[in-house]
C-alpha cells in the first residue's frame, strides 16, 4: 500500500504548489481593488494632475493609453490578419514559411525593452517621427504582431476544410471563399486574440518609455505626432520618480490600469465562450 | 467583369503574401538597427574596459560585467521559482485536477500572465519589499532575491502553460496503458506522461527563463539598481542591476549617438541575440520531437 500512500502525499504536494500559485494572483487583483476604490472619483477619473501630480486627476494619461491602444490595433490588427490568412489558407510548408513561423516566434521573444531601442532607432530618429504617439503605436504594433497572428491563425485553421471545398467548387474564387466563408466562421477566435494582443499593449511600459511617454503633460495631445501620458508609464513616474506622492493616487493609478487590462481580458472570455456555445461544426 | 475580379484578386493575393513575410521582415529591422546603434560601442569603447567590473557611464566607465552578472543571479532565481511551480501546477491542472477546476485555473494563470508588469512591480515596491526586509532582516527590501521571486511569479504563466498543452497532447492510450499494467496515476504521471511530454515541457521552461531575462519594469523597480558585480549566492540580499533595467534607466537621459547611447544599444543587441538563441533552440527542440512522433506513428 506503500505507493497509495506516495501518491497522496504526492497529490497534496501538487495541489498545495497549483494553490500557491493562484492565490497571489487573486491576492494581488483584490488587495489594489481595496486599496485602489478610496482614490476612485468621477474628479480622480476626468481632471489633469495638479500640483506635481500629486493632487488632481490622471485622465491625460487614461486617454493616452486608449490612444496608443486604438494605433496600435489600427497598424496591427490588418498586418496579423492578413500574415495569420496568408499562413493558414495560402503558403505550402516550405523552407520559407518555416523561416516565417521562427521569424514569429523569435518577435514573441525579444524583450520588450529590446523594442523600445528598435522604436527608437527606426521609427523616432531614423523616420524623425519625434517621441510621439505614431512612434509608439507602431513600436507597440510590432510587438503585438505575433500574439495576433498566432491567435488568428489558429482560429483560421478550426474552420473545417469542408467548407472550402464546397465553396471553391460552387464556383467561388480563392478569396471570395476566405473573405465570405473562412473570416466569418474565425471572426470570434481572431477577436479573442485580437482583444489578448491589445491588452498586453496597454500595459506595456519599457516600449514607450523611449518613443512616446510623457512625464507630465498639461493638455491633451493634439495630434500623432505628440507625445503622450499613458497609463503604465504614470504608475511606474509616480511610484518611483515622484518623492512624497500620496499613496491613495498611487493606488487609484494601479487600479484604473488594472481595470482596463481586466476589462478587456473579460471581453475576450466573454466572446470565445459565447463562439464556442453558438458554434455548429 | 470577370477581368476585374481577378485584378482584384490579384492584388489582394499579393498583399497577403507580403503581410505573411512581414514577420521576417521585422526581425531582420531590428537586427540591422541594434546593429547599427550597438556596433560602434566596439570601436568607441575598449573591449578590456568593455569587459571590466564598473559600469559608471558619466566618467566613461562601460563595463558590463556586473550588468551581466545581475541578469544571470536574477534570472537563476526567477527559474529556481518558476520551474517547480510552474511544472508542478501545470501537472495539476492537466492530469489531477477536476475539470471544473481546470476550468477556473486555466483562465486565472493565463490573467497572471496578462498583468502589466509595472503593476507588480509597484506592489514590489510597496508590500512585498518592505515584508521581504523585516522578514530576513536585511538592510533593504530592494534586492536581487526581490526580483527573483516577482520574476519568478511573471515567468510562471508561460511555463505553466506550454507545459499544460504538452501534457495534454499525451495520448490517453499512454495512460490507460499505464493504470492497465497496475500502476498508479501517481506512478502514471511521472515514468509515463511527464517523460513523453518532455520536450513540451523543457520547451516552456526554456520560453518562461527567456521572458525572465527580458522582464524590465518589475526588475528595475525592485532590484536596486546598484550595477555591482554579484558572483557569490550571497549577492541575492543585495541590491543588483540587470541588463534590461539598465537600457530602461538610462537610454532617456543620453543624447544620441553618444558613446554611452551605442553602449545601451550594445547591451541591447546581446539581449536580442540571447533571446533569438533561447527561442530557436526551443522550436528545434519541438521540431525535433515531432519527428520522432511521426517516426513512431508510420
Amino acid at each position: 500500500m506503500n505507493r497509495h500512500l506516495s501518491q497522496r502525499l504526492g497529490f497534496s504536494l501538487l495541489t498545495m504548489v497549483a494553490v500557491f500559485t493562484v492565490v497571489p494572483i487573486i491576492g494581488v487583483i483584490v488587495y489594489i481593488f481595496i486599496q485602489g476604490s478610496p482614490a476612485i472619483s468621477w474628479e480622480f477619473l476626468t481632471v489633469a494632475p495638479r500640483a506635481g501630480m500629486r493632487e488632481g486627476g490622471i485622465l491625460p494619461a487614461i486617454i493616452g493609453t486608449f490612444y496608443l491602444t486604438i494605433g496600435t490595433a489600427i497598424f496591427s490588427v490588418p498586418l496579423g490578419i492578413a500574415a495569420a490568412v496568408y499562413l493558414s489558407e495560402y503558403s505550402a510548408d516550405t523552407r520559407w514559411t518555416r523561416l516565417i513561423r521562427l521569424a514569429i516566434i523569435n518577435l514573441a521573444g525579444i524583450p520588450s525593452v529590446v523594442y523600445g531601442l528598435f522604436g527608437l532607432g527606426l521609427f523616432v530618429l531614423f523616420l524623425n517621427f519625434g517621441t510621439s504617439i505614431l512612434s509608439a503605436s507602431l513600436t507597440l504594433s510590432i510587438m503585438t504582431l505575433p500574439v495576433i497572428i498566432s491567435t488568428a491563425e489558429e482560429a483560421l485553421r478550426a474552420v473545417p476544410q469542408a467548407f472550402r471545398t464546397v465553396s471553391i467548387s460552387l464556383g467561388a474564387t480563392r478569396w471570395q471563399t476566405i473573405r465570405r466563408i473562412v473570416l466569418p466562421q474565425a471572426l470570434p477566435g481572431i477577436l479573442t486574440g485580437v482583444i489578448l494582443g491589445l491588452e498586453r499593449a496597454a500595459g506595456e511600459t519599457a516600449p514607450i518609455l523611449f518613443t512616446g511617454a510623457a512625464f507630465f503633460l498639461p493638455r491633451l495631445p493634439g495630434s500623432v505626432f505628440d507625445a503622450t501620458m499613458a497609463l503604465p508609464y504614470h504608475l511606474f513616474v509616480i511610484s518611483t520618480q515622484v518623492p512624497e506622492m500620496p499613496i491613495r493616487i498611487q493606488y487609484g493609478t494601479a487600479l484604473v490600469l488594472l481595470v482596463f487590462v481586466l476589462g478587456m481580458n473579460l471581453i475576450a472570455t466573454v466572446i470565445r465562450s459565447r463562439a464556442r456555445a453558438r458554434r455548429q461544426w | 467583369m470577370k477581368s476585374e475580379l481577378t485584378w482584384q484578386e490579384f492584388i489582394i493575393t499579393r498583399a497577403i503574401k507580403a503581410s505573411g513575410y512581414s514577420a521576417i521582415v521585422f526581425v531582420a529591422l531590428i537586427f540591422f538597427f541594434l546593429l547599427r546603434e550597438g556596433l560602434p560601442t566596439l570601436g568607441e569603447v575598449p573591449l578590456t574596459t568593455l569587459f571590466s567590473d564598473r559600469w559608471y557611464p558619466i566618467e566613461d566607465y562601460f563595463g558590463i560585467l556586473p550588468l551581466i552578472t545581475g541578469s544571470l543571479i536574477v534570472t537563476v532565481g526567477a527559474a529556481l521559482v518558476a520551474i517547480p511551480f510552474g511544472i508542478g501546477t501545470a501537472i495539476y491542472i492537466a492530469e489531477i485536477a477536476p475539470r471544473w477546476m481546470r476550468e477556473i485555473l486555466k483562465p486565472l494563470v493565463e490573467l497572471l500572465g496578462g498583468l502589466p508588469s509595472v503593476v507588480l512591480g509597484f506592489l514590489g515596491i510597496l508590500v512585498f519589499s518592505p515584508w521581504l526586509r523585516v522578514f530576513l532582516d536585511l538592510p533593504t527590501g530592494l534586492t536581487a532575491l526581490t526580483g527573483s521571486l516577482l520574476l519568478g511569479g511573471i515567468a510562471v504563466p508561460t511555463v505553466v502553460s506550454v507545459a499544460e498543452d504538452a501534457l495534454d497532447t499525451v495520448p490517453r492510450a499512454y495512460r490507460e496503458g499505464a493504470w492497465a499494467l497496475g500502476a498508479t496515476r501517481w506512478q502514471t504521471i511521472w515514468r509515463v506522461t511527464l517523460p513523453a511530454a518532455r520536450s513540451g515541457v523543457l520547451t516552456g521552461v526554456m520560453l518562461g527563463v527567456g521572458r525572465a531575462i527580458g522582464e524590465t519594469m518589475a526588475v528595475m523597480m525592485v532590484t536596486g539598481n546598484a550595477p555591482v558585480l554579484a558572483l557569490t549566492p550571497g549577492s541575492l540580499f543585495s541590491p543588483v542591476r540587470t541588463m534590461t533595467a539598465t537600457i530602461a534607466a538610462e537610454m532617456g537621459e543620453v543624447a544620441s549617438g553618444s558613446v554611452h547611447y551605442h553602449t545601451l544599444f550594445f547591451i541591447g543587441m546581446m539581449l536580442f541575440l540571447i533571446s533569438l538563441a533561447v527561442n530557436v533552440v526551443a522550436s528545434a527542440v519541438v521540431f525535433q520531437s515531432k519527428k520522432r512522433a511521426e517516426r513512431i506513428l508510420s
